[in-house]
């Protein structure tokens, strides 16, 4: 950790102000629909922060804005801005120097997509990383999942990059690094299953009518009989020359 | 794959001739085949079981003659028991309801009725002690229970009289019919706290009003009415309860600690009575600073007065016999007795006599007969009582005294110990039974390997990394053929022992078990059950025959203590041994302690312990292992820093190195908050990922990972269509289970979330509607099981979620939680189950290969193995070719119990708590411990015992076919040769 060069430590420091060009990733219940911000504007907004620091210390800086819409069908997007020079310097360092593992991290706030009246932010973030190399490496793809309660709390985030190995590939190119290729979805949870009777009972009431055919009525007994009744008379004869000590009769067969 | 086919099962066993079965087969036609049951013959060959009742809170003793074999007791788990005094065995056991409802108040003993107060004076009970039925059961008016005594009636006992907080009533003895009730005057400002009766005309409550008097009110015993009531000054009082006893005629005896005093008044006196003081100082005593001395009265037959003798406790090991006079107001010291722990009094026929405990030594206490009238110690009576090294000191005597043939006093002994333990002690010392009640509330269980033989550690030690580098090539051979030699040695003395035993009948063969000679089985079958009680208690259990090995009682722990067994090295490292570690937390102040011993003998370790001054959070037990073996131990504190023990340098190092690939999560569900942290170098901690399920909404309820010595064999599943449908096997996946804060029916919900404990990430989050808890469920392989209550159907259900990657691996070499981008498929599936349930735990065995079962605790007390077949989402409603290549059960609602799946036929467990599944040497085979009340060890083959030859199996016959072919095979050849000589010779 001291190997780290200061002068990252610094830069990492130094907010980046200028907002040179928006990139938008959107999304409407997982599906990227592509038109941006001229969708209207009754959501609201929350800051997406990022941090990729190569010493351990976390600092949050802006990365974007998530466009959240509550009510029946929510749904998502983003608006983030290209990543500065310096910010890719950083990136390129935490990877570059494998043995610290550096990690990148993103937080939102807590936040309900549903209550409008009461107070929608609660204090707190929700927080989740990937390895800062498997992000260079993806080349800055990277998913994020949102992720909600019944009542629409924002209850957690996740980040995954895809690829998300760490292969330790140099990436050559810098305009690789310059923007975020998004895929964003937001996840409800899913109902469970209740127990399925209707379904079984109108499947036993087709077997019974099935079976009121009289030609399927044949028990078992009537079916195999020819083959169960030598089978006992065997074995009860055996059986009847076992007691009367003739174990002879049997020989090895046993 | 597995075509449907018939399968005949054989309902008994038995290796008689085929021709006898005729009459007994049955033809069952399915498409699984699952036989669970034991044969008769194997009842308790592989399992047993084990009664308890709790701690002691009342205990009483049949009858005053020598022969009587009965004792009572009433416990602080509900219990109503009866023991035979020969044997300690339990002879028959009431268990009621769990918490205040079934709590027992009072246990009063007379004649053959035992009368029992219960739920703080609910119900009023006689039962018959002779068979421990019911007599008769009084249902009470509500009140909280104050107090109970008998009430006799021109010299027998007819009745019993009951004090509650506001009201006063008397129930005939012989059916519990109410004789009258009376409510008691000004009892919102007056405490009613005792009830007197003598053998008078009249019974007599006496009340306080704290700091300010004493109310004496006599009821006449006729109608309730009052006859006289009295009120006295009395302002040091502040409890009868607490400070108060009658003696003599009607005399009460109160001690005041602030004046050290003692105060007495005659309750039944005609005119304003007064109290008169007597100062201690007076009768030359003197208090413990400190101590607040408590008085102990008898009263042998509640038709007559109460002794004039009474025991006054001036310290924690001084008490004092003192003698009130026939005047009614003074006070005769009669005996002093320092050091005495324990005093008791104990009635036979006319005879009184006083038995004192005193220390004699180290390792035993005496004690002895007093008589009462004068206080002379009686000749013989002397008993001791061993203390145990690592047991609990005497809390309670109870004493049973008779009369001997010749007139003398005789008695045996009931000694109660801290750790609840009951040893019972006859003349002259000779510990008769002793059992063992902590073991009635385990808290948590490990089963740890035995260790190896002598001669087995020895040929460990021999390929040891030590010996090699010590010894060269020559001494190496001699050792290897010296320890061969002695491993041929030790087969002979094997084979001889299996010959000799085998013409014994199989009853006379009895092995003891005693820690020497314990070793491992072939099979490892045995192991040695570490079981942590709530009183602090651990003992060690052979988990073949339940007998214990050792116990430790670990003093200073509090009543409230969460416990954590963890077994740190495990028995495979000779010369190091096995190592546990019992994680003591304080669950107020959240300071912990450890306690390092070794599992097999019990004893502790003299290891330099961490020293942890802050409250403790998680710990968890990493995979790294310092250079003697022992996995070492992280334990993270509320500032998040980590301890890790053992802390050698090796250690630090390795943990330094690893760093950054341990990660570690930590759950407040207080906040709802799960988070996850990364360990640095320097052994602080950084927080990386944040999960926040609002309180408002739902509530954490439980959360369990995945047991970190489970198997998996095989890494998919194979479908119809001969594809491979793998696993989502991520062993970092934690199932956290919530309740919803709004408990209404209709909104109601149960959620199951899924959560990588390494990322963070919600892996798949579900919400059971309309449901409630208490949630059970197992997390394993890659399946969650979980059970709840149906709010809307009002019925117990039970739902199963299985994840899987699909039909092709992500990464097939190794998985990682960092490098898994896509989501598992999730399926579920639910069913009803007819049954409420206790607990839930999965069977587990050696490699996986084994079909798992589930392992289910029902309130009957049986213990229901569930095949896990029955609970898989993938069984189709509607059954296609596919499925039934895959052996996939058709889907039906309800979930059968049947009763050949009741591991333990009639053995019910009471009060299920826990199952613990381990593995045994034998795939097919887990060993399974239930425990509770009680203890229910057993095996368990989910897939029958397809390594395992059966018991009955022929071997004389298939010896003697191998036998017949082989000579067949040597006279055929012999008879071509002929036959070929003879031909060339043509």
């Amino acid at each position: 950790m001291a190997s780290v060069p200061r002068s990252f430590l610094l830069l990492s420091i130094i907010p980046t102000i200028l907002i040179l060009c928006a990139d938008f990733a959107c999304c409407n219940t997982g599906r990227k629909t592509g038109d941006g911000l001229d969708t209207d504007f009754s959501g609201f907004s929350v800051p997406l922060e990022h941090s990729f620091q190569v010493d351990d210390v976390s600092r949050f800086r802006m990365r974007g804005a998530l466009q959240l819409r509550g009510g029946r069908e929510t749904s998502v997007s983003l608006s983030q801005s290209q990543l500065s020079e310096e910010d890719r310097n950083t990136l390129k360092v935490g990877e570059e120097v494998a043995a610290v593992d550096g990690l990148y991290k993103i937080r939102v706030p807590r936040v309900s997509l549903t209550d409008r009246q009461t107070e929608r932010q609660m204090d707190g973030y929700l927080t989740a990383f990937v390895r800062a190399c498997s992000l260079v490496e993806s080349h800055l793809s990277d998913v994020i999942t949102l992720h909600t309660d019944v009542s629409g709390y924002l209850i957690g985030v996740s980040i995954v990059t895809i690829p998300g190995a760490c292969r330790g590939t140099e990436v050559e190119d810098e305009v690789d690094l310059e923007a975020f290729n998004t895929t964003l979805t937001i996840i409800a949870p899913t109902n469970a299953p209740q127990p399925e009777t209707a379904l079984f009972i109108e499947r036993m009431d087709i077997e019974h009518e099935k079976r009121g055919k009289p030609q399927e009525q044949k028990s078992f007994f009537a079916k195999y009989w020819m083959y169960i009744v030598p089978l006992v008379l065997f074995l009860m004869m055996s059986g009847a020359q076992d007691q009367s000590g003739g174990g002879a009769a049997n020989g090895g067969g046993r | 794959m597995y075509p449907p086919s018939l399968v005949v099962t054989f309902t008994k066993k038995s290796s008689v001739k085929m021709a006898k079965l005729t009459s007994l087969f049955v033809i069952s036609l399915s498409f699984f085949c699952i036989s669970e049951a034991v044969f008769e013959d194997q009842v308790g060959k592989f399992d047993w079981r084990q009664q308890y009742v709790g701690k002691t809170l009342f205990a009483h003793f049949e009858s005053n003659t020598q022969s009587s074999k009965k004792m009572f007791v009433a416990t602080d788990k509900n219990i109503f028991a009866s023991f035979n005094s020969r044997t300690g065995d339990l002879l028959w056991r009431h268990v009621d309801k769990t918490g205040p409802e079934g709590s027992i108040d009072i246990l009063l003993l007379h004649g053959q009725d035992a009368l029992m107060v219960v739920g703080d004076g609910r119900l009023l009970r006689s039962w018959d002690t002779n068979i421990g039925g019911l007599n008769w059961e009084a249902v009470l008016d509500t009140g909280s229970f104050q107090a109970a005594c008998f009430v006799a009636i021109q010299d027998t006992v007819k009745l019993v009289a009951v004090l509650k907080k506001a009201a006063l009533s008397l129930h005939y003895l012989s059916n519990g019919h109410q004789k009258w009730v009376e409510n008691l005057p000004d009892s919102d400002a007056v405490q009613y706290q005792a009830v007197y009766s003598g053998g008078e005309e009249e019974v007599y409550v006496l009340g306080v009003v704290p700091n300010s008097h004493l109310t004496i009110i006599a009821y006449s015993l006729e109608d309730g009415e009052i006859i006289k009531q009295r009120s006295v000054e009395a302002s040091w009082l502040s409890s009868v309860e607490s400070s108060c006893v009658v003696v003599g005629q009607g005399v009460l005896m109160c001690v005041d600690p602030a004046t050290l005093a003692l105060y007495t008044l005659p309750i039944q006196a005609e005119e304003t009575p007064e109290f008169s003081q007597i100062l201690l100082q007076s009768l030359d005593l003197e208090v413990s600073p400190g101590f607040q001395p408590v008085l102990v009265s008898s009263q042998p037959h509640p038709a007559r007065s109460p002794l004039s003798e009474f025991f006054l406790q001036l310290g924690p090991d001084h008490h004092v016999l003192l003698q009130l006079n026939a005047d009614g107001y003074t006070i005769a010291p009669l005996r002093d007795f320092q050091p005495a722990f324990l005093v008791s009094f104990a009635t036979t026929g006319k005879k009184t006599v006083a038995a004192v405990m005193t220390p004699k030594n180290e390792t035993a206490c005496a004690i002895n007969l007093f008589s009462v009238d004068s206080g002379r110690r009686l000749l013989d009576t002397t008993v001791l009582f061993p203390l145990e090294l690592n047991g609990g000191k005497p809390h309670a005597l109870y004493v049973h005294a008779f009369l001997k043939k010749d007139d003398s006093v005789g008695y045996r002994v009931l000694v109660q110990t801290q750790d609840h333990a009951l040893t019972f002690i006859q003349q002259p010392g000779r510990v008769v039974w002793t059992r063992e009640e902590a073991l009635a509330d385990v808290v948590t269980m490990e089963m740890v390997d035995l260790p190896l033989t002598g001669t087995q550690a020895e040929l460990e030690g021999e390929f040891g990394k030590k010996a090699a580098i010590q010894d060269g090539l020559f001494p190496m051979v001699l050792k290897r053929l010296s320890s061969q030699v002695t491993l041929l040695q030790a087969w002979l003395a094997h084979l001889w022992k299996l010959f000799y035993e085998a013409r014994k009948p199989r009853g006379q063969v009895k092995n003891e078990v005693t820690i020497e000679t314990l070793s491992r089985d072939e099979f490892n079958l045995q192991k040695m059950m570490v079981m942590v009680t709530a009183s602090g208690k651990l003992f060690g259990i052979d988990s073949k025959s339940g007998s214990i090995l050792w116990k430790h009682y670990l003093e200073n722990v509090q009543p409230n203590a969460a416990f954590k067994l963890i077994v740190q090295r495990t028995t495979a490292h000779f010369p190091h041994p096995p190592q546990c570690t019992l994680l003591i937390k304080d669950k107020d102040t959240g300071l912990a302690t450890l306690h390092v011993f070794n599992p097999i003998f019990g004893r502790k370790s003299h290891i330099a312990l961490p020293a942890l001054p802050r409250p403790i959070l998680q710990s968890l037990l990493l995979p790294v292992i310092d250079q003697d073996y022992a996995k070492v131990l992280l334990l993270v504190d509320d500032q998040y820093k980590v301890t890790a023990f053992p802390s050698t340098k090796n250690v630090l190092q390795q943990l330094q190195e690893m760093a950054s690939s341990i990660f570690f999560y930590l759950i407040r569900s207080d906040q709802g908050n799960l988070s996850g942290f990364r360990l640095r170098k320097d052994l602080s901690t950084e927080r990386i990922w944040e999960v926040v399920l609002p309180t408002e909404v739902q509530k954490i309820v439980a959360v369990k990972g995945k047991r970190p010595n489970e198997h998996v064999h095989s890494q998919g599943r194979v479908m119809g269509d001969r594809s491979v449908l793998y696993k989502y096997l991520n062993p970092n996946l934690l199932a956290v289970v919530t309740e919803s804060t709004d408990t209404h029916p209709e909104r109601a919900f149960v959620g199951v979330f899924l959560v990588d404990g390494v990322t963070g990430r919600i892996i798949h989050e579900a919400v059971q509607r309309k449901a409630r808890g208490p949630v059970h469920f197992v997390h394993s392989e890659n399946w969650v099981v979980y059970e709840y209550w149906n709010t809307k159907s009002r019925r117990n259900e039970f739902s199963v979620l299985e994840l899987f990657e699909g039909t092709e691996l992500y990464n097939s070499t190794v998985f990682s939680s960092l490098d898994r981008p896509h989501l598992p498929q999730v399926l579920q599936q639910t069913y009803i189950f007819p049954s409420p349930i206790t607990t839930m735990e999965a069977t587990l065995t050696e490699k996986g290969i084994t079909s798992r079962h589930l392992l289910v605790g029902l309130p009957s007390g049986a213990i229901l193995s569930l095949p896990k077949m029955f609970l898989d989402p993938r069984r189709p409603e509607v059954v296609t070719e596919h499925s039934r290549e895959e052996n996939l059960i058709p889907y039906a609602p309800e979930m059968p119990i049947r009763t050949e799946w009741f591991i333990n036929y009639n053995q019910t467990v009471a009060r299920v708590k826990g199952i613990y599944t381990a593995p045994s040497g034998l795939e097919s085979t887990c060993l399974v411990v239930a425990y509770g009340l009680d203890i229910y060890q057993t095996r368990v083959y989910p897939s029958k015992q397809f390594d395992v030859l059966k018991d009955d199996y022929d071997y004389v016959l298939i010896s003697s076919v191998l036998f017949a072919l082989f000579f067949a095979t040597m006279i055929s050849k012999r008879l071509a040769q002929v036959k070929l000589l003879n031909r060339a010779w043509r």
